[in-house]
């Protein structure tokens, strides 16, 4: 037998630690090669940690969610076989440990032997990974051996004196919801009158309602913890300022509409989101300003040629942003296609980190149910945000008569520090009019 | 007659319905109560009162023979006689003497009591015979308080020497011979009470043990006293029939063997059941509990604004129980919010010696799944108990092993019925072991027992 080591890989793109998210197996298991022992999460892609061989697992390191550094140990795999002949794999090597327990002791000396045979015939002997007093599987044994246990105590009645009963009644308390502080969990009168303090009556019970007092405790841990730490941050470090207009759509909706019905066969479905990815294009020809990513603790703005949309998409597991990377340099259709190819990528978690970062700036919309107004928090370290509401049939004054027009708000935020609200108001004015006047969005700059 | 329309109509005049009738009034309801007997029930006029009078003065008699012959306290006394019609007299004395009492406090209240049988018509109208024609009543609520009758044995009906309580309590003459046929508290209590008379007693149990609803540990006192008392006790054994004389009963034993016993009356107590018939009850189709009319806790039955209180009601039948029902449907019809939220009902068994229970026993507890405390304190321990000649028996209490609640008390001994109050004291107010031991009992009284059998349970008793 030898002991393999799995450890956490370097993951990319500078990653010095991630998150442990899943772990599908547990000490005992045997794996094959190619299974997943860890699953740990960089950023916001989720990567799996496959076995480099077919083993047992003898040992898991850190627990779920728990942040490990690159390199550190995840794994440990009883292998059969000998250990003249390691493979080695990035994200496990095989390695004598020198110090430790007797179980580290005991492999090193079985890995350090020169043949498999005596190495496999020393198995058996070895002594089995010593469980934790607290592990599992013992009280479970010892429950199931237990001679069976006296039947469950009856439900006891609210344990008071008759004159509190008397009074309770009274005042349309129901005793069973109160706590007794008296010996034995009594209920003294005045428990009661300290729960009546607290608002909390008893007639409740009698309206068919009862307070739920349950609490239940979800470890926040993966991508919520990762969004929930970055909202943190980029909420601590930037202040926003938003900005809220309206915008005619109609003649835009008219366009789509057509489009739609005319598209030759094999082109995607046109939602209004392409459409305003090509006019935030052309707007921030006019104020690049906004096409930026901030890095403040260098005191750098990383102005950007290249239009890198990234999209807030509502995955099972909360908030992702793919990236539309160069949608200066795609058309409308490209900008359809490759948004409904990244938000299946992301809903289905098959998104690969570089599809996942690299915004310069980023559009949430949430359809529907856009609401009329909305705060978006900015992608940090971009400097903008595009907020779109829903799409409301209005009233709207036309120098002679209301008309019935299709009005959409854009609610955007901005990272005051960079942008001012004039500047910001300007592009969104500038976005506004090439909304309002699709033809404009396809005019060459 | 004019018809009469009101808020209550109570119907029976027993301790259920008069106490629920008085408090209805009370509380500013018009209420009519509708008796076709005398006021009271059957506690006040056939039962409770008129059988512990008898069993006063059988005890008194009993106590003036042991002077007669023997008395380790000195006494000398002649051989006395009894003149039963003047007990009785005076028996009958204390029943008018409380049935007075029940009227006047009715009249004083301003309830209506009209005399005659009252036949519901529906849950809302009653129709009564009286003696001066048939009276009408409308009422907003109806209460229920019909109580509960003897019930016969199969092959021995009423009649001729088979007779009840209710005979039994007014006998002209003491019988020579009196079989008892029902070896539970009534007849025991009873038959004890004409054994201490001078009559020759057999008590007839079809149960292996007499008041099966007792545990083992008190009924032993009682068995041992029955037959020290010189009261035969056939247990596992049927009454089948009278013989042709009717002088004789025939009996079947356990082991088959069929036994014939004289005797000049037959006293059947096998148990009492709701009485129901003839008061248009059954017509009204109320969901039924087996033969007892079924309630919720506030003592409602399936029809709205009809209340059934006491013995009507099922086990188990109690005055005590029926005027906490009757009082609390009284409140409740007045717009009060009560339940009947009982923790115990406690029971006495006026045998020799007597019984009392509160809550729950050492079995019972164990079975409704509680770890439990439990201890007695013996009255051989007790100086009281020995000045008044009363060391047989104990006090038993019963308590959670977690935290000390008391579950239970029961005693035998005898006098020790008037510990009862205490024992529902205790369990009512949620008393724990410590409380009872930390609460000074008087010297030397029985109920100083209490407080040992508690000590006992906390592991520290100091005079056992």
């Amino acid at each position: 037998m030898v002991e393999r080591i799995i450890t956490l890989p370097d993951v990319g793109e500078g990653v010095a630690e991630a998150e442990i998210v899943e772990v599908p197996v547990k000490v005992g298991d045997p794996v094959r090669e190619g299974e997943t022992l860890v699953s740990v999460m960089t950023d916001k892609a989720t990567v799996e940690i496959p076995s480099p061989v077919e083993g047992r697992v003898a040992w898991i390191g850190p627990e779920i969610g728990q942040k490990v550094a690159v390199g550190s140990e995840l794994v440990k795999l009883e292998v059969a076989g000998d250990a003249g002949a390691p493979k080695r794999e990035v994200s496990a090597r095989e390695r004598p440990t020198s110090t430790g327990s007797a179980t580290r002791d005991a492999s090193a000396h079985a890995a350090a032997l020169p043949s498999g045979e005596e190495a496999v015939s020393k198995g058996p002997a070895r002594p089995p990974i010593p469980a934790p007093p607290s592990a599992p599987a013992r009280p479970r044994e010892a429950a199931r051996t237990a001679p069976p246990t006296a039947p469950a105590k009856p439900p006891d009645r609210p344990l008071a004196a008759p004159a509190v009963r008397a009074y309770a009644r009274d005042a349309g308390v129901d005793l069973r919801f109160v706590t007794g502080t008296g010996p034995a969990g009594r209920i003294l009168r005045e428990d009661v009158d300290a729960y009546l303090a607290t608002g909390a009556r008893g007639s409740e019970s009698a309206r068919g309602l009862a307070r739920n007092t349950a609490v239940e405790e979800i470890k926040i841990i993966g991508l919520r913890r990762r969004i929930a730490e970055r909202l943190q941050d980029t909420m601590r470090r930037i202040p926003h300022f938003s900005y809220v207009e309206e915008v005619d759509v109609t003649d835009l909706e008219a366009l789509r509409a057509d489009v739609n019905e005319t598209r030759k066969s094999g082109r995607p479905r046109l939602t209004m989101l392409p459409f305003l990815m090509r006019a935030m294009v052309a707007a921030l020809r006019e104020h690049p300003g906004l096409n930026a990513r901030f890095d403040d603790t260098n005191d750098t703005l990383h102005r950007y040629g290249g239009v890198h949309i990234g999209i807030a998409v509502q995955t099972p597991n909360g908030l992702m942003v793919p990236v539309v990377q160069h949608a200066e340099a795609l058309t409308i259709w490209d900008c359809a296609s490759e948004v409904a190819r990244l938000s299946e990528a992301a809903r289905s978690g098959t998104a690969k980190r570089e599809e996942l970062t690299g915004s310069t700036i980023t559009i949430t919309s949430l359809g529907a149910l856009g609401g009329i107004v909305s705060t978006p928090v900015i992608n940090s370290p971009e400097v903008a945000i595009v907020g779109v509401n829903k799409i409301a049939m209005r009233p709207v004054w036309r120098g002679a008569a209301f008309e019935p027009r299709k009005i959409m708000n854009l609610s955007s935020s901005f990272d005051h520090r960079i942008v001012d609200g004039w500047d910001a108001a300007q592009f969104i004015q500038t976005l506004r009019a090439l909304l309002e006047a699709p033809a404009k969005i396809f005019m060459e700059a | 007659m004019e018809p009469i329309s009101c808020s209550v109509l109570v119907l029976g005049g027993g301790p259920g319905g008069y106490v629920c009738a008085i408090r209805a009034a009370q509380l500013g309801l018009d209420t009519v109560l509708v008796e076709s007997g005398p006021l009271g029930g059957t506690c006040l006029n056939i039962g409770c009162i008129p059988s512990k009078a008898l069993i006063h003065a059988a005890e008194e008699f009993h106590l003036a023979r042991r002077f007669a012959t023997h008395s380790p306290l000195g006494i000398r006394a002649g051989e006395p006689s009894i003149d039963l019609k003047t007990t009785m007299a005076w028996k009958d004395g204390i029943v008018s003497r409380l049935r007075g009492g029940v009227y006047a406090l009715l009249r004083r209240a301003s309830v209506k009591v009209v005399n005659g049988i009252g036949i519901l018509r529906d849950g809302k109208t009653c129709v009564v015979d009286t003696d001066m024609g048939r009276q009408e009543i409308a009422a907003e609520h109806v209460v229920i308080a019909t109580g509960s009758e003897s019930m016969p044995l199969p092959g021995l009906p009423f009649g001729g020497p088979v007779v009840s309580s209710t005979e039994a309590l007014a006998f002209g003459d003491i019988p020579e011979r009196l079989v008892v046929v029902g070896g539970g508290y009534i007849g025991l209590e009873l038959g004890t009470a004409y054994r201490k008379l001078g009559s020759e007693v057999t008590v007839i149990e079809a149960a292996e043990r007499i008041l099966p609803q007792y545990d083992a540990e008190l009924t032993r006192r009682v068995m041992a006293r029955l037959s020290k008392l010189g009261i035969d006790v056939l247990l596992s054994a049927k009454a089948t029939g009278l013989d042709r004389s009717g002088a004789t009963l025939r009996i079947e034993r356990s082991d088959g063997r069929e036994q014939r016993l004289p005797a000049d009356r037959i006293l059947v107590t096998v148990g009492r059941r709701p009485r129901l018939g003839g008061f248009g009850i059954e017509e009204l189709d109320l969901r039924m509990s087996g033969n007892a009319i079924e309630i919720d806790d506030q003592c409602r039955t399936s029809m709205r604004n009809v209340w059934a209180v006491g013995d009507v009601t099922g086990e188990p039948m109690l005055e005590h129980r029926a005027v906490a029902q009757g009082e609390m449907v009284a409140e409740i019809i007045a717009g009060e919010k009560r339940s009947f939220d009982k923790v115990a009902i406690p029971a006495v068994c006026f045998t020799d010696p007597e019984i009392a229970t509160a809550g729950l026993s050492p079995d019972v507890a164990r079975a409704a799944g509680y770890t439990i405390k439990t201890a007695s304190f013996p009255f051989t321990a007790n100086g009281r108990a020995m000045t008044l000649e009363a060391e047989d028996g104990f006090v038993r209490i019963v308590a959670r092993a977690d935290n000390h609640l008391v579950l239970g008390l029961q005693a035998v001994g005898q006098g020790v019925s008037e510990l009862s109050a205490g024992f529902a004291l205790a369990l009512e107010m949620g008393a724990r072991l410590e409380d009872i031991a930390a609460t000074v009992h008087v010297h030397p009284t029985l109920g100083e027992c209490v407080r040992e059998a508690a000590l006992l349970a906390l592991g520290h008793g100091l005079h056992a």
